[in-house]
């Protein structure tokens, strides 16, 4: 059926099951690959994403469960986000596989200019990389939120 | 000897695709398997790495080495670069596709073994410093002066004279020179780039999302499938009625194999959910009860009988004349899965006799071929592109995850992704052997092993992928790291034997180093703990033929503090061990807030990897490394029930998280010949870790995963 989506401030009509997950509608309907598939069971985090300003599994909601509410994706962030451009400065991904889903993550970390500390990062980061960047994940955190 | 070719002055390449009014200058650069073996040599005429210089000054480098995360396309643009005198903020990176390059076959391409710098080293070294040598010559007939008065630097070639050229400018001149022959690199203390901390060039495009992943690619008319294996490894699709899947809207068609079906759809979900809905019968066929307690029982048994021999030195009978005592232990590990983030996928396109494969492939020359031999093509009608890979850790060799791609194609008439679900994933992996040792040491009156034995168990990888490899009895995948233990052992034995492991085998990141370093590693702790020896002074007595490996021991030791007592309650274990042709030392630090728990303090690394290219990048691979071990060390643990993986998700399959990441210090030294790096960081970690509980008053654990003895994370 047709589901009325709203994301990154465009609005768009997908015509999906309502059991698709926001995933499979940000990748396969929208062409918005930049959210990953990682576990399919809302553990890895790859697939993170906001979902009316609640950072949220992609995987784990569907098409019909999400509402009104909008979708922020990667590709809002353009391309120079202090949380991207400290990415790149702290040289954090290797694979890069899992990072668009931390970065999210991280993004509702550092809103509105807050100055998470290690404890908070490590509450909020439950993001799995496995190629182990984590310790540059949090200097980067650091970095965009100016503690640096 | 690397031979250069300018691609570009050859006239019959004339409006050829790399041919663009620039300079181009080709290499064969021989290519490895995942352990070491050269599978193709240097071809003059099958070229794989291109170094191009357009007019408007970028320099293009197309790498035939994929990308998984290891940080080669920046490392390697880097050796070329240095080289060339290149203007960094010029070069642009091109994934090499497994296609025919002007009409020829392409040279071979394959990523492993923590080769890509170390084999690639010297041939881009002479490419770059080619290229550099004909901008010179193209500015020194310009300039009608003698090719040694000019000089190259960021780019721009200059005279004393005043005068200066851009390396755009001339391209087009130097791609109508022949390459000299033999040009001479830099001294080691003149390079500039190569040993300079350098970010990675594709750091943006990961940051952003832009970066194409095997499964992000894309194209028109594209399908997606999901595919279903037999559960239970070596099984057969017996029956299968398509009729619930294809009553999902989606689902266009379901295709069943010998043992497997695929489901394609108009997406990845429709596909799952058709699947889903499936009761296919499977015949389990002859590992139908096979189950980790069956292949342990089978391990035990083959410890307790003679094995082939693979290492006899010395006088093992003499020597046990001079034994003052002996000590024995048996250590054991599970079988691994890699768990990429990036599930297994692969797009292929059949379109009668041609097959285009878009696969995330670490070996995209050598399935060049067996898909070409499986699907009865010519291989010059199979072209395989190499996207991003959502990390590699050596699962992505083989066809297991393209072939599913091909045939949905085929059966479709349309270009078909097919992505393997999480638990497809993990199910079905080719896992790191299960693997059983017992050492025991003769001690002489000063302690130390008169005589070394090493009885060795673990189920072989060459037997399944490469059985010409087995010599005598003897899987040298398997034993890499035990046959020599980089300590003074005048009399040692190395007896092997594989049983059967009924489940598929293959590369994990480190293969047999993974293992064997942690049970020499914590054999010779235990030895020194039994004879009342420091650990570092025990290894030291046993290093004297080894300086390079004392040296990075030292280096390790000094760095994590090692002579002075650590805080109350804090255990620190070390271990050091060789493998790809690098040499790295570990000390953990930790605590332990009860008998069950541990919180780690902070982990400290040397490594000695010959030529370090890019610092930060050595960096990032030791320390993922180190992490990529602890994951396994804590947590690993693939247990096998009724011939299948009993694990299905990172809920069961468990990794190590930011909370349990203490601060790690990566300590780079330069000595011998180049190494390898992204492997060299797993080896030492988990006889590290297990070492520092002792230490920590905690008991000696000789078989992983920690969390099977009770051991967790604060």
């Amino acid at each position: 059926m047709a589901f009325s989506i709203k994301v990154n401030g465009s609005q768009h009509t997908v015509d999906v099951d309502g059991d698709t997950p926001l995933l499979w509608v940000l990748r396969d309907s929208l062409g918005l690959t930049g959210t990953k598939y990682g576990c399919d069971a809302g553990i890895c985090g790859a697939c993170t994403i906001h979902l009316g300003g609640v950072v949220t599994r992609s995987c784990a909601v569907t098409a019909q469960d999400a509402g009104d509410r909008e979708v922020i994706t990667i590709e809002a962030l353009g391309d120079s986000h202090p949380l991207q451009n400290a990415w790149v400065e702290g040289d954090v991904s290797q694979c890069g596989y899992c990072q668009a889903g931390q970065i999210m993550t991280a993004a509702a970390l550092i809103a509105g200019g807050a100055k998470p500390t290690d404890a908070d990062i490590d509450k909020a980061m439950t993001n799995i990389c496995r190629c182990g960047t984590y310790n540059r994940i949090r200097a980067a955190i650091k970095r965009a939120s100016g503690q640096v | 000897m690397t031979q250069i070719v300018n691609v570009s002055r050859r006239t019959f390449l004339k409006g050829a695709s790399v041919a663009t009014g620039g300079l181009v200058l080709g290499v064969s650069i021989p290519v490895f398997d995942a352990v070491g073996q050269q599978v193709a040599p240097a071809q003059p005429g099958r070229l794989n790495t291109f170094v191009q210089i357009d007019p408007d000054g970028t320099v293009t480098i197309t790498l035939h080495q994929a990308e998984m995360g290891q940080g080669v396309q920046t490392s390697l643009p880097m050796i070329v670069a240095e080289e060339l005198e290149a203007d960094w903020s010029k070069i642009k990176v091109v994934q090499a596709a497994a296609v025919p390059v002007n009409g020829m076959e392409p040279a071979a391409m394959g990523t492993g073994g923590s080769r890509s710098v170390r084999v690639n080293f010297e041939p881009l070294s002479k490419a770059g410093a080619t290229a550099r040598q004909l901008m010179v010559q193209a500015a020194a007939n310009r300039w009608a002066v003698p090719v040694s008065e000019c000089t190259a630097k960021n780019g721009v070639v200059s005279h004393p004279s005043g005068k200066t050229e851009t390396f755009g400018n001339l391209a087009r001149g130097a791609a109508l020179l022949t390459p000299p022959q033999n040009v001479p690199l830099k001294a080691a203390a003149d390079r500039k780039l190569v040993g300079k901390p350098t970010n990675r060039l594709d750091a943006r495009a990961h940051a952003t999302g832009a970066a194409v992943f095997g499964i992000d690619v894309g194209m028109a008319d594209l399908l997606v499938g999901t595919v279903v294996h037999c559960p239970v490894f070596g099984g057969k699709l017996k029956a299968l009625d398509p009729a619930p899947a294809m009553a999902v809207r989606g689902v266009l068609r379901v295709i069943p194999k010998d043992d497997y079906f695929i489901v394609v759809a108009t997406g990845f979900w429709p596909a799952k959910k058709g699947a889903a809905a499936l009761a296919p019968q499977w015949e389990p066929g002859p590992n139908a009860k096979n189950a980790t307690a069956t292949i342990d029982t089978a391990m035990q048994a083959a410890l307790k009988k003679p094995g082939a021999v693979a290492v006899d030195r010395g006088d093992t009978k003499s020597a046990a004349k001079s034994v003052k005592k002996s000590f024995s232990a048996t250590y054991q590990v599970p079988f691994l899965h890699h768990a990429t983030m990036e599930p297994m996928n692969a797009t292929a396109w059949v379109q009668g006799e041609k097959i285009e494969v878009w696969a995330p492939t670490q070996n995209a020359g050598r399935e060049r071929y067996s898909i070409a031999e499986e699907f009865k093509v010519r291989p010059e009608n199979v072209n395989i592109h190499v996207p991003y890979m959502g990390g590699g850790f050596g699962r992505r060799i083989g066809m297991g995850f393209i072939r599913p791609a091909i045939v949905a194609s085929q059966a479709m008439g349309k270009p078909v992704k097919v992505i393997w679900t999480r638990q497809e994933d993990m199910t079905h992996g080719m896992l790191r052997p299960c693997a059983l040792s017992k050492l025991t040491a003769g001690l002489d009156e000063a302690g130390l092993p008169a005589l070394w034995d090493n009885r060795l168990v673990v189920p072989s990888i060459a037997e399944q992928l490469t059985p010409a490899r087995i010599l005598n009895g003897v899987d040298p995948i398997s034993v890499f790291g035990a046959d020599a233990p980089r300590y003074s052992l005048p009399n040692q034995k190395l007896d092997y034997a594989m049983p059967q492991a009924g489940v598929p085998l293959g590369f994990w990141r480190s293969v047999p180093h993974s293992y064997n370093a942690f049970f020499i590693e914590s054999f010779i702790d235990e030895l020194a703990r039994e004879t009342g020896k420091d650990p570092v002074a025990y290894r030291r007595s046993l290093m004297t033929a080894y300086p390079r490996h004392l040296a990075v021991l030292e280096r390790a030791a000094k760095e994590a503090g090692w002579d002075t007592p650590p805080p109350a309650g804090h255990g620190r274990g070390i271990a050091v061990h060789e493998s790809f042709g690098s040499i790295c030392a570990q000390v953990v630090e930790l605590t332990m807030p009860s008998p069950a728990t541990i919180r780690l303090v902070k982990l400290t690394a040397a490594v000695d990897c010959g030529i370090a290219v890019n610092p930060r990048g050595i960096e990032a691979q030791i320390e993922g490394g180190m992490i990529f071990a602890l994951t396994a060390a804590m947590f690993g643990r693939i247990d096998i029930k009724d011939g299948a993986a009993v694990q299905r998700d990172f809920d069961t399959y468990r990794m190590v998280l930011m909370p349990q990441v203490p601060p790690v210090s990566v300590h780079i030294m330069e000595g011998g010949p180049i190494g390898g790096i992204t492997e060299p960081g797993v080896p030492p970690l988990a006889p590290a870790l297990t070492n520092a509980i002792v230490a920590a008053g905690g008991k000696r654990i000789r078989k992983l995963p920690l969390m099977d003895e009770g051991i967790g994370f604060a």
